[in-house]
């Protein structure tokens, strides 16, 4: 939990770099599957994590590792099980859209859309159990909203008062369709009310305000007053994957959403309103950026795990 | 030793694993005010309160994801979906999530969750309420298949899943709820999970017979003992992991073997015996193994289609005949 803007700043650089760097190592065919980038979507992930406790748990989804660095997650291990290595997080076998992190209350991703929410309401139950004030927060797209799932959470969430946070990123695009071709509200949070859930919408390209309002949604949550649901408007800058052709959308609109850029305009922020000097932003861009180089080493060279590994721990 | 009914067997065992751990809990429709469905959980809203016994919406999908992220979060649940035939409702919560999560995450996640389901073959209700479903949660990689057929059985192996650091699906067969049979009062009385048991000890016949076909299979026994045909019964209790030890030893010392099941031959219980029998014991075989399981059709609504449809003491009686001609 920080209140401390540089490391704000910093939790956005360390995703940003991840990223591009993934996304280079995935044109060289390095690691099968996909890369389901997060670039754009930077000021979510921090601007919620960034108010949680390493006992308070999250849930993520294919486009996860944002919340996987933003809640903690030692990047070596996470950059290893991205590329399947066994010095992963999980020994190489969650590969790009699973890992985990238990001592951090990172409770995976998932390959299947919406099927996080479920599992973060399960920990919200057991929070409540708990009786120690831990949260519950699911990271979700907009796609994930139309599936029954999301409803099913809702309701018993709101039924139930768990301390739940649903937090849907809608990047605009539900794979590769166009989110509005899909509904007839695109306003996912306007949902909410016919469940009895708070919900706000709130600009997702600005860190600050997701972290005040995923603030509010977290003192709601602890006080024993119930379920939040987020809406951050934000945008997708890659494909679905890495590779998508984004037939269904036109270059123009990405290079607006791009001027948007969550990560630039919290570095104007710093520079005009909190006074950083730029020297500093700049020894720390060099520092991440090295940083994540040594992880992307690391992770090259490390070994495949042994295909017969794929025999063990089907049971406890 | 008390007499219990399979009803209150599975209500004891809930009870009992509740007050020993406080980490169990019991969610699904019905479970709490209502005592369950069929009753199987009268009681334990008063004894352990609204916060461990809760009734849940109709929404099998989060009844089972509750359970998944609550036992990523330290708990031990139990969940109740009311009828098997109910699982296509929450399959990837079981198949995706519960069943991968333990190897996905390379075992840094336990996952002690049970799921309780109602099988209620042969009771007449029709199309979506009378299925015979193990083959399908059995062909999961990560689960294991619960299917007692005795009030003993059935209180040793709840507790046993209720103990169990993975995910077990059980199956309970309402139309032998009110069957009654002694147990031992011992708290720490469990049956283990993947052990069969030889209901009759026989010479001449192996008949392997699951849930609902058990007692039909030892009553048939009963009958060809009088002309002479020794029948070993076994029970396998467990779907998955199938116990074939026991299976196999007992096939290669009487050379013939039947397969009962409530569910379909296709792709089903019956032929996985088959086939693996093959494999262990096939110079042991002096026939094929036979099977017998309800045609390949749904079941309508009706006790006279279920009778039709599934295999009775008369068929198991002929097909060991068939097995010994």
């Amino acid at each position: 939990m920080t209140q401390d803007p540089i490391t704000l700043y910093r939790s956005m650089l360390l995703i940003r770099e991840c990223e591009a760097q993934l996304n280079d190592l995935f044109a060289k065919n390095v690691f099968p599957g996909y890369i389901h980038s997060y670039l754009g979507q930077e000021a979510c992930a921090v601007g919620v994590c960034s108010g949680l406790n390493d006992t308070d748990y999250v849930v993520s989804n294919h486009r996860g590792r944002g919340h996987y660095l933003a809640k903690g997650m030692a990047l070596k291990p996470m950059m290893a099980e991205m590329l399947g290595k066994a010095t992963g997080i999980c020994g190489g076998r969650g590969g790009e859209m699973h890992a985990a992190d238990p001592a951090l209350g990172i409770l995976g991703g998932n390959g299947i859309v919406g099927a996080g929410m479920p599992i973060g309401a399960g920990a919200a139950l057991a929070a409540q159990m708990d009786g120690l004030g831990a949260v519950s927060v699911v990271f979700f797209g907009e796609g994930a909203s139309n599936n029954g799932a999301f409803g099913e959470t809702l309701n018993v969430a709101a039924a139930w008062k768990l301390p739940l946070i649903m937090v849907c990123e809608n990047n605009l695009y539900a794979e590769m369709t166009p989110f509005v071709q899909t509904v007839g509200q695109p306003d996912v949070a306007a949902r909410a009310t016919g469940y009895g859930v708070a919900s706000e919408i709130v600009d997702g390209n600005d860190v600050l305000a997701v972290r005040a309002a995923a603030g509010r949604a977290v003192d709601r949550a602890r006080a024993g007053d119930g379920p939040t649901l987020l809406e951050l408007k934000t945008y997708r800058w890659g494909g679905h994957f890495e590779g998508d052709p984004r037939k269904y959308r036109t270059r123009n609109e990405e290079a607006e959403w791009k001027a948007r850029c969550p990560v630039a305009r919290f570095r104007r922020h710093l520079l005009a309103e909190v006074g950083v000097e730029e020297d500093r932003l700049v020894t720390l861009e060099a520092a991440v950026a090295a940083e994540v180089a040594e992880a992307v080493t690391f992770a090259l060279d490390s070994p495949l795990p042994a295909p017969e590994t794929a025999l063990l721990k089907v049971f406890a | 030793m008390p007499t219990k009914t399979y009803c209150w067997a599975i209500i004891d065992a809930m009870r009992e694993e509740m007050a020993r751990d406080d980490r169990v809990f019991l969610i699904g429709e019905d479970v709490a005010v209502a005592g369950g469905a069929f009753g199987a959980s009268r009681g334990l809203l008063d004894a352990f309160g609204p916060m461990r016994v809760r009734d849940t919406p109709i929404s099998e999908e989060i009844i089972v994801g509750l359970g998944v992220g609550a036992a990523m979060a330290g708990r031990r649940p139990i969940v109740e979906i009311m009828f098997i035939d109910f699982l296509g409702l929450c399959l990837d919560q079981i198949a995706n999530q519960a069943a991968k999560t333990h190897y996905i995450y390379d075992g840094m996640f336990k996952m002690p969750l049970v799921i309780r389901m109602s099988s209620a073959v042969e009771m007449g209700i029709g199309p979506h309420h009378s299925q015979a479903w193990e083959a399908i949660v059995a062909h999961i990689p990560g689960l294991k298949v619960v299917m007692p057929s005795t009030p003993r059985d059935a209180k040793g192996l709840l507790k046993s899943a209720i103990r169990d650091d993975n995910p077990v699906i059980f199956i309970e067969h309402i139309a032998m709820h009110r069957i009654k049979e002694e147990i031992e009062d011992d708290e720490d009385f469990l049956i283990p999970i993947g052990k069969a048991d030889v209901k009759r000890q026989g010479t001449d016949v192996t008949v392997v017979a699951s849930g609902l076909m058990v007692a039909r299979a030892l009553a048939a026994a009963e009958r060809l003992a009088v002309d002479g045909i020794s029948v070993e019964v076994i029970d396998p209790r467990t779907i998955s992991p199938l116990d074939f030890d026991t299976i196999t030893a007992s096939v290669s010392k009487t050379s013939r073997c039947l397969v009962v099941s409530s569910s379909h031959k296709n792709f089903g219980f019956g032929s996985e015996v088959a086939a693996e029998i093959g494999e262990r014991a096939f110079f042991d075989l002096d026939q094929p193994v036979r099977r017998l399981s309800p045609p390949f059709t749904p079941a309508p609504f009706g006790r006279q289609f279920d009778q039709f449809l599934n295999p009775d003491t008369d068929a198991i009686v002929a097909a060991v005949r068939d097995l010994m001609a």
